[in-house]
């Protein structure tokens, strides 16, 4: 059984967290020093709490399965980070920021949570110009914005294209300087394989050594996760190869609440599948979309080149439905309108799964070394990847899994149902809803990493009672053996197919049946045919060489364990939201002209999952969401 | 496409490696030369043989995992690609292709084409940072950044951390990694008040990790995937001998 409080601070939304900043207990400067904190993962959100937390006098043991804290996957987002700096006189203000991310989330995040992360916005970028992230200026040397997906101001910084490196580089940065000082201990090529509990508080980790394969464990005082998003469980997806549930479906199993594990989203701009090989899809930032336009022919089975199909055979449909906010419109949203385009038999390239990104107007209208400006560097990958040139012909993109909304459920302090398991970044699922407009994960990231957890995590410590524990502890030791076990178990199988081949059915299967559209039906056959593939795997799977060694088998293995029994809890989540409500669209809930129907009577809540044994369905709790500033609307971009 | 693949199998970094051939039909040009490798593992699996393993995660040429010797060139053929962006169309059929790890003393081999960077991580941890604590920045518009100067910066921070400079360079050099990230810092006002002691303590750093000097073969701008300059040494060099004749 497990209790959802989500501790909102009472008072008006404005100064909910300026009161519980007033409130909550801190630990002096001398005490810090006495407590141990674990962060597991340093992407944005880890990197910062880690960093954060050790400036402030924290001891904290850090974890990455990288060769460097500097590979984790936020350093693959490139369009930018949204701030509510409002440096460009638009009308922009917190309050709007709130209002836009909630409204972009369809209406089912939760408002307290998404006001702060408005407001410590502004912190954000005065954080990252002061550790030096080199952001774009205009020549006075002032601050550059751009306008990004979903938003009618410019409020979102960036570096080039690159600016997750960026990000992630001044939050390395920073966590690099606490490890030559000697508060951070970094341990670099180490995966966490299991959460441990005592008394039924989080109190350490097991671990792979991913070098020397020994199985370790790691005592504290309270863990972090910030171990990112699970859009693997689609194989294909815009994730780096390594990102995996396995942290976080771990603590699940542990006792942590799941929240909405079935909102995905699906991101618009994607270089398109070109073959069974395909080991991963590549994102293009949607900042295209600011200068490209999106069209398919308008006549079904038109094979003609995209140069010779005249103007008036051409479909931009994005513009035609979505008149006010036209290729710009949020990414649910252009997603399933590029989905549709293609079912109807009018999409392009080889397979027929993609639609044009033309640049042809803007090269004509701005010229084309203001859009290589603009995007060269995007405009380079693309021709690497596909061979074309996109400055003489279209783009083709097709939608791919990208981020994921849902994630362990957290409190207001970012507290999991497990007492001192904090969780940070994409792997929580506090304040995106059930849809992210672009340029907020970074935002959120690095929100919870510098400017949130280290208030909260003082309030946890300091309210703690219970006793210090060693890895000494039976239940470290007893986390440890069941490591080991699984791991023999996985050596042990022996059989004809390997991880890739599992993981590569599961992904196609959650795409077909609880990828961009969903239905009753297809939910079901997935919940039929999970099963069966992972009962497959766990008799058939083929794990070379040992367990003391660099394994990248064995590795992968664990992972598509976690993903072959995760994926059933996301079907279970999408077929019991009988609504359509962002990144979640359910066919049978549609309006006339084929919009997401949300149902606010019913489902205006975050369904929590409690994890109930092996083989059995997981019991489901809820969190109702209140919405009193922004009042719940039909979402509507026309 | 038929190709024939020499590739470094090496079982730890205790063992002795040696040159394994690989033949292997069917390769799409299309594919990835990241691709092409886990065609081959999947054939290898199937067999009842250990996979070869190599470092790599975003394959989108931005995490700086991936790293090998492509027929002798740090990520192949490719200007200014990394090996994950490489794509087979740029092979010939038939052709043989030599698949090595990173070559240098302070890389070492950890299992087949994977090198440990540490060293790489150890150096940025000596300086290379501004120290701002965090919560403690002002507005950032109050720290006005020319727009020249924000674009060379950024043309600096660039860098992946691929180590494909050193695995380039004869004497097996950081100085374009190192170099890189002082520029990014020492470029912006922000940069300043650490600008002596980080050269210092990172280029002390560098030699004590075993690379090697810098004697301006260019090597490592050719082969850097992200297109760093090798003027950023000359301003690493300009940098250090001030710090050094003047203090800090």
């Amino acid at each position: 059984m497990i209790t959802l409080d989500s501790k909102i601070p009472s008072g008006p939304i404005t100064e909910k967290w300026d009161k519980h900043r007033a409130e909550m207990k801190l630990v002096n400067p001398a005490n810090k020093r006495k407590y141990t904190v674990i962060v597991v993962g340093t992407g944005l959100a880890g990197s910062a709490a880690a960093s954060s937390l050790a400036e402030l006098g924290y001891n904290v043991e850090c974890f990455t399965f990288h060769d460097s804290p500097r590979r984790a996957h936020s350093i693959a987002a490139q369009g930018g980070i949204n701030a509510a700096k409002n440096y460009q006189n638009d009308g922009d203000s917190i309050w709007r920021l709130f209002y836009d991310t909630v409204k972009g989330g369809d209406f089912r995040a939760r408002e307290a949570n998404v006001y702060r992360l408005a407001q410590v916005s502004v912190n954000i970028i005065d954080q990252c110009v002061a550790q030096g992230v080199p952001f774009a200026r205009e020549y006075g040397g002032y601050l550059a914005n751009r306008s990004f997906g979903g938003a009618q101001v410019s409020r979102t910084f960036y570096a080039k294209g690159q600016t997750g490196q960026q990000l992630l580089l001044g939050a390395y940065s920073a966590l690099s300087r606490q490890i030559g000082a000697g508060t951070v201990n970094m341990h670099n090529r180490k995966e966490m394989l299991d959460l441990v509990l005592v008394d039924g508080h989080a109190r350490g980790i097991v671990t792979r050594d991913l070098v020397s394969g020994k199985i370790e464990s790691f005592a504290a005082d309270a863990v972090i996760l910030a171990t990112g998003g699970y859009a693997n469980v689609f194989y294909l997806s815009t994730n780096a190869k390594a990102c995996n549930v396995t942290s976080i479906y771990r603590a699940h199993k542990k006792g942590a609440g799941f929240a909405n594990p079935c909102y995905t989203q699906i991101h618009p701009t994607c270089i398109p599948v070109s073959g069974d090989h395909q080991s991963k899809l590549t994102l293009m930032s949607e900042s295209l979309r600011n200068d490209g336009r999106i069209w398919v022919p308008k006549n079904k089975g038109d094979k003609r080149p995209a140069d010779q199909i005249p103007e008036k055979d051409r479909d931009y449909y994005l513009e035609r439905k979505y008149p006010s906010f036209g290729n710009l419109s949020p990414r649910d949203i252009a997603s399933r309108a590029a989905k549709e385009a293609c079912d109807d038999g009018r999409g392009v390239g080889p397979g027929g799964y993609g639609v044009y990104l033309d640049f042809e107007d803007s090269i004509k209208r701005l010229s084309e070394a203001t859009i290589a400006e603009r995007y060269g560097n995007l405009f380079e990958m693309y021709e690497r990847i596909t061979g074309e040139n996109p400055y003489k012909s279209p783009m083709r993109i097709y939608p791919a899994p990208h981020y994921t909304m849902g994630g362990l459920w957290v409190d207001y302090n970012l507290m999991s149902t497990i007492p001192g398991l904090h969780v940070l970044g994409e792997a929580n699922f506090s304040d995106h809803g059930a849809n992210r407009l672009g340029a907020s994960a970074l935002m959120q990231g690095l929100a919870d990493g510098y400017f949130v957890i280290p208030y909260t995590i003082g309030h946890y410590l300091a309210s703690d009672k219970s006793t210090k524990v060693t890895t000494e502890h039976p239940e470290f030791k007893k986390a440890m053996e069941e490591a080991t076990a699984q791991t023999q178990r996985l050596l042990a199988i022996n059989g004809k197919r390997s991880t890739n081949s599992f993981h590569r059915e599961l992904g196609l299967l959650m795409w077909d049946k609880c990828g961009m559209a969903r239905t009753e039906k297809s939910l079901k056959e997935a919940l039929d045919r999970i099963p069966e593939l992972r009962e497959e795997f766990w008799n058939n799977v083929k794990v070379t060489g040992k367990g003391e060694e660099l394994n990248q088998s064995l590795e992968h293995a664990g992972r598509v364990a976690d993903f072959l029994e995760f994926a059933e809890l996301m079907c279970h989540d999408a077929l019991e939201r009988e609504e359509s409500c962002g990144g979640h669209f359910r066919e049978e809930y549609q309006t006339e002209d084929g919009e997401a129907l949300r149902n606010d009577d019913k489902f205006c809540h975050a369904a929590v999952w409690e994890y109930n044994g092996a083989n059995k369905k997981p019991i489901r709790y809820k969190e109702e969401l209140t919405f009193d500033n922004v009042h719940l609307a039909t979402r509507s971009y026309k | 496409m038929k190709l024939l693949l020499k590739i470094w199998r090496q079982q730890n970094s205790e063992t002795e490696g040696k040159i394994v051939d690989y033949m292997l039909d069917d390769v799409s040009p299309d594919m990835s030369f990241l691709e092409m490798l886990d065609v081959l593992n999947e054939k290898l699996i199937h067999k009842g043989e250990e996979p070869v393993a190599f470092d790599h995660d975003c394959r989108e040429g931005i995490c700086g995992a991936c790293s090998l010797m492509i027929n002798g060139v740090p990520h192949g053929p490719e200007k200014a690609t990394t090996t994950c962006q490489l794509h087979m169309r740029k092979f010939t059929d038939g052709q043989e292709i030599v698949i090595e790890p990173w070559r240098a003393a302070p890389f070492p081999v950890i299992k087949d084409l994977v090198v440990d960077r540490g060293s790489f991580d150890r150096i940025i941890q000596k300086g290379g940072f501004i120290s701002a604590s965090t919560g403690s920045a002002q507005d950032g518009n109050t720290i006005l950044v020319s727009k020249i100067d924000a674009d060379a910066s950024m043309d600096a921070a660039a860098c992946i951390g691929c180590g494909a400079c050193v695995a380039a360079c004869k004497n097996g050099s950081a100085s374009l990694f190192v170099a890189a990230k002082l520029s990014h810092l020492g470029l912006l006002p922000q940069g300043q008040p650490e600008r002596s002691t980080r050269v210092l303590a990172m280029v002390m750093q560098m030699d004590e990790e075993g690379f090697g000097s810098c004697t301006n073969t260019y090597d490592c701008e050719a082969a850097c995937p992200k297109g760093i300059s090798v003027k950023n040494i000359a301003r690493m060099n300009r940098d250090y001998l001030k710090a050094s004749l003047f203090g800090v």
